[in-house]
């Protein structure tokens, strides 16, 4: 197995990021292998400049980018609509450009753009789909379906009668109709009310414990952090990062808390040794990083503590390290 | 092989040949009546006779040519253009298909509406003239052979086509002339001996003379000339055709 940018100490992602439970799961083959894939278009641009990624079958993991990062040419070319310049992906163990056949028979792929015919009516778009995928006739499935994503009531209509949100699901359930064990979402709910984007993460929860792998796009961090298991960060054709969500979690959990102070302090005193603390700027504030989500913060005591040892405090401010400032920093590092 | 998906491509392209059903099949049907009452009552009852064959008669074959050669062109690239227009392009390039099976989808319902057309102008003439078939079999033969190859044609119109003038353009500029040149309505005997020659070199003089032989039994040029002309165009079709999805032109970067 070829490493990864993330693997530095020659772990896979999946021994490094997941919890036990899960690591013997993944270390069965990755369900979509990414190695070392390069496009370039005509025009001479380079979207993906070597891009390496495992994505273990069953989780949902969320690509976070910037417009312009290469996320839907990524997915472009692992769905076959784009030729790769160079490098090979493996989906379910096929390659996508020998096997084609089979790969693409796994994976349903759910378009930024709303692309369907105005004149067509829901069901047959949906049964049309599942055709092209190869896969007989079904009904109950076609009917499973379009209950699921609340289109039942409208599998007659006609695409030009429909809302924007319901020609999105349309757009779901044509990429559902093949029973697919992959499901690419390229910027699910980009344009999308509140309501509805609350209801396709239920339908990518729903999937997911039916056992379907999910790859969505997006530039909503909230996005990522209500669904994804893992995060990958992308921007300029590379991956920066891709890191289990609750350890992204765990770091984003970590708050800092300064407090200003009235006298300015060589070091920090002894009586207040039990807090790692440091003394911030010109020593006129201490500065105390803590977990959020720990059962006792030691905030309370700490201030008790202060009070006691006769520091006088001016202020006190607390922030929070975000995956919006991890993301905006990695993209600014690498710009 | 992906049957299902020729199917599923099939059936939803005569979805939508039928649900435009006044535009798709009555107006060729409307106009094709148009150029009997025109060509073959008020100019035909001046002709009269042409090689033997009463006039009215005479222009049948040419006229079905003439509207199940555009009707193919049209449909097939229609049909590829319009999933390219509004982007759903993306999901035929996705699926577990490959190009033969994408044309025969394409291609077979853009041949086949065109069939349809053509037998319907076919009966629609028996109303107006007195018509027998010679050689049914070959009749049959020449028009699905006409409706696959211009059908073809129409696909790889439709994969070019940037936009919809340039899916006009093709049509309007060389399939509609070389048709009327074709001698639908004329005998290519009829022309100065210059013109006779210059007729030879368009392909459509072949198909419309050896679909006229296969009624009345006489034609302007042989008819293996006319079967080789076919034959020829339509392996140019399935040669551009097999040469745009390996290179994947217009469709695939």
């Amino acid at each position: 197995m070829e490493a990864t940018p993330l693997s530095g100490l020659g772990l896979s992602p999946a021994r490094r990021y997941l919890p036990q439970a899960r690591r013997q799961e993944a270390e069965v083959a990755p369900i979509v292998s990414v190695r070392k894939l390069r496009k370039s278009y005509k025009t001479g641009f380079e979207a993906l400049k070597g891009v390496s990624l495992d994505i273990h079958k069953g989780e949902i993991l969320a690509l976070l980018g910037p417009n312009g990062a290469g996320k839907t040419t990524l997915i472009s070319t692992i769905c076959g609509i784009t030729n790769p310049t160079s490098g090979s992906v493996r989906v379910g163990g096929y390659d996508v450009v020998r096997d084609w056949r089979a790969a693409r028979s796994l994976i349903g792929l759910v378009p930024q753009e709303i692309s369907l015919e105005s004149f067509e009516k829901v069901a047959d778009l949906v049964r049309f789909s599942r055709g092209l995928f190869g896969k007989p006739p079904n009904p109950a499935h076609i009917e499973k379906i379009l209950k699921q994503l609340s289109l039942w009531d409208k599998r007659d209509a006609r695409i030009m009668t429909l809302s924007g949100g319901m020609k999105r699901r349309v757009l779901i359930a044509k990429a559902l109709s093949h029973e697919p064990r992959i499901l690419f979402l390229d910027e699910p709910t980009a344009g999308v009310d509140v309501e509805l984007r609350r209801d396709m993460w239920q339908v990518v929860n729903d999937l997911r414990a039916s056992g379907v792998t999910i790859i969505l796009t997006t530039h909503y961090i909230e996005e990522a952090e209500a669904i994804a298991d893992r995060v990958g960060v992308i921007a300029k054709g590379e991956i920066l990062l891709v890191e289990d969500k609750a350890e992204l979690m765990a770091r984003m959990g970590r708050k800092e808390l300064r407090i200003e102070l009235a006298q300015p302090l060589e070091t920090v005193p002894e009586a207040l040794a039990a807090w790692s603390l440091r003394i911030g700027a010109n020593g006129r504030s201490l500065v105390y990083d803590y977990d959020t989500r720990a059962e006792r913060t030691g905030i309370t005591s700490l201030l008790n503590a202060m009070r006691d040892a006769g520091l006088v405090m001016t202020d006190l401010d607390t922030e929070q390290s975000s995956l919006e400032d991890i993301f905006v920093g990695l993209v600014k590092e690498h710009a | 092989m992906n049957p299902y998906a020729v199917r599923a491509i099939f059936r939803q392209e005569m979805g939508r040949f039928f649900r435009t059903i006044m535009q798709s099949m009555i107006s060729p049907v409307i106009s094709t009546s148009l150029y009997f009452v025109v060509f073959g009552a008020a100019i035909g009852s001046r002709i009269d006779m042409v090689e033997d064959i009463s006039y009215g008669a005479f222009i049948v074959p040419g006229l079905i040519m003439l509207t199940v050669m555009t009707q193919a062109t049209a449909n097939a690239s229609f049909a590829i253009f319009f999933p390219k227009f509004i982007g759903a392009i993306y999901e035929i390039l996705s699926a577990p298909i490959n190009f033969v099976e994408i044309v025969l989808g394409y291609v077979g319902a853009a041949a086949v509406k065109a069939l349809f057309i053509g037998l319907i102008i076919l009966a629609t003439s028996f109303l107006f003239v007195d018509l027998t078939i010679a050689h049914p079999v070959a009749m049959v033969a020449f028009l699905v052979l006409t409706c696959i190859s211009f059908a073809l044609l129409g696909f790889i119109i439709g994969i070019w086509a940037g936009n919809f003038e340039q899916l006009q353009l093709i049509p309007l500029l060389v399939i509609t002339p070389l048709v009327f040149l074709g001698g639908s309505f004329y005998s290519i005997t009829m022309l100065p001996p210059v013109w006779q020659t210059v007729s030879m070199f368009n392909p459509v003089v072949y198909l419309v003379s050896g679909f006229r032989w296969s009624f009345f039994g006489t034609a302007d040029v042989p008819i293996l000339a006319s079967l080789g002309a076919i034959a020829l165009f339509a392996s140019l079709c399935l040669a551009m055709v097999w040469w745009i999805f390996r290179s994947g032109w217009r469709i695939r970067q």
